[in-house]
């Protein structure tokens, strides 16, 4: 069983469906005790970074402890910022401290298209390329360039837990990978083939 | 780099699209599921569902229709058409939709913006622009087009994006149907005074008229409907020749 977490930022309805059309048993834990039991556990969210404080302490240790005991555990979007010590857009916020470095504003930049500059901008919204700097097993099966749907203004810093890179403005990390700890920029539940492969591929780690 | 979007807009009258649809192949070529499946297995990077009798009593048969859709794509889901409440934005959600387009109730409550960004975040909530050229002024129409306002389409999608739309939607009532190609100036104007994405609609009739709505039109995504329901140019070949011609799009 994989534990969904709601926190109240965005609907579930998305990321449930992909789930269980690649076969997936889904619960989503009312309390956090609910989560002993979680071989797996996935945040979604969208939005505001300060709509993760909707995840009390209690929350916290519960996924805190699932990781702890080896268990897989899968951030997507704001889910993803939230493996990160903190973000700029709720500085007020503690991340989980997963992953080291500080989320920020995506930058405005200039994008060259038929010799015009084009102003970037932001939010990033719509389909932008995956680079792999490395293997990852979130990634296995997947070329390289593949194009997955991106809606955010902030994001992750490239560090060596890196496993995707997007660029809008500068490069940012569009997906992590250390030990069992996931997480992804974009959204693999409307990301097409290419996104339900990855969470087939987080399900195979579970 | 970012691609620009192509869109497929569903017009869906008692659950069964309107329009002529010529695909071979298709089992019921006017039943939604089966068009999105398609349009999907082609490339296409989202759907729009547009309910466009938007009755009350189509409301259920919208929702089923929304559910049937959403069980088969796994791209993003729009729905629009007679959104007026906060529950009729939660009926299409909680049918399966990721984003709901919002007209005439956006204009006349614009709080309903506001409300829906902080319950379903703004990347949900495109606020869609209907506008026609009166005497050199962008005026911007409600009800399906038959009623003129006072607003200018730019002022007003400023106004949208500031009190939470992630998106605008923008349709030329002049170019609408006609086959002629977007309006290029209108959808330029609008993209360069908002930060959010601009969705250019209205006009679309070769493949040419794309590449002219990217570029000189500075649109984030083009929509369209009968240019893709009527087989004589499918979206991969239209992406190809964006390609060719410089335009990042997911192929």
């Amino acid at each position: 069983m994989i534990a969904l977490i709601d926190y109240g930022a965005g609907n579930l309805t998305s990321v449930r469906k992909a789930l269980s059309a690649i076969g997936a048993e889904v619960s989503v834990p009312g309390q956090p005790s609910d989560l002993e039991n979680a071989m797996g556990v996935i945040v979604p969210g969208v939005g505001n970074f300060q709509a993760t404080a909707g995840m009390n302490a209690a929350w916290r240790d519960a996924i805190l402890d699932v990781v702890g005991r080896g268990r897989p555990m899968l951030g997507i979007c704001l889910g993803l910022q939230w493996l990160f010590e903190g973000s700029k857009e709720a500085p007020d916020c503690q991340g989980l401290g997963l992953m080291t470095g500080q989320c920020d504003r995506l930058e405005r930049g200039i994008e060259p298209v038929e010799g015009q500059a084009w102003p970037l901008k932001i939010p990033h919204v719509g389909w932008n390329a995956l680079h792999f700097p490395r293997a990852s097993r979130l990634f296995d099966g997947i070329e390289e360039g593949s194009q997955v749907y991106f809606t955010h203004s902030y994001a992750a810093p490239v560090t060596t837990d890196a496993v995707a890179v997007t660029t809008h403005g500068k490069p940012f990390a569009s997906a992590v990978e250390r030990g069992q700890v996931f997480g992804v920029q974009f959204h693999p539940e409307k990301s097409g083939d290419v996104g339900l492969r990855v969470l087939k591929n987080f399900l195979d780690a579970v | 780099m970012l691609s620009k979007r192509i869109i497929a807009c569903l017009d869906v009258r008692n659950g069964a699209v309107v329009k002529g649809v010529h695909f071979e192949g298709l089992r019921n070529a006017g039943d939604p599921a089966e068009l999105a499946a398609r349009y999907n297995e082609e490339g296409i990077d989202e759907v729009v569902i547009l309910d466009v009798t938007a009755t009350i009593e189509n409301r259920r048969a919208l929702a089923d229709t929304v559910a049937a859709v959403a069980k088969r794509i796994f791209i993003p889901l729009t729905v629009g058409g007679g959104i007026r409440s906060e529950s009729d934005a939660a009926a299409a959600v909680d049918a399966g939709a990721d984003k709901v387009s919002l007209n005439t109730a956006a204009l006349t409550n614009p709080d309903l913006i506001t409300t829906l960004a902080a319950r379903y975040g703004s990347q949900a909530v495109i606020v869609a622009v209907d506008a026609k050229w009166e005497d050199g002024r962008a005026v911007v129409y409600v009800r399906s087009g038959q009623r003129g306002t006072q607003r200018e389409a730019v002022e007003w999608a400023r106004e949208a994006a500031a009190r939470g739309a992630g998106e605008i939607l923008l349709t030329s009532i002049d170019r609408d149907g006609t086959r002629k190609g977007f309006d290029c100036p209108l959808t330029a104007a609008v993209s360069k005074a908002v930060d959010i994405p601009v969705i250019a609609s209205g006009g679309a009739g070769s493949l040419d008229h794309f590449s002219d709505v990217f570029i000189e039109g500075r649109a984030d995504a083009a929509l369209a409907a009968s240019i893709f329901h009527f087989s004589e140019h499918s979206v991969k070949s239209l992406k190809a020749l964006l390609r060719s011609r410089g335009i990042p799009v997911r192929l």
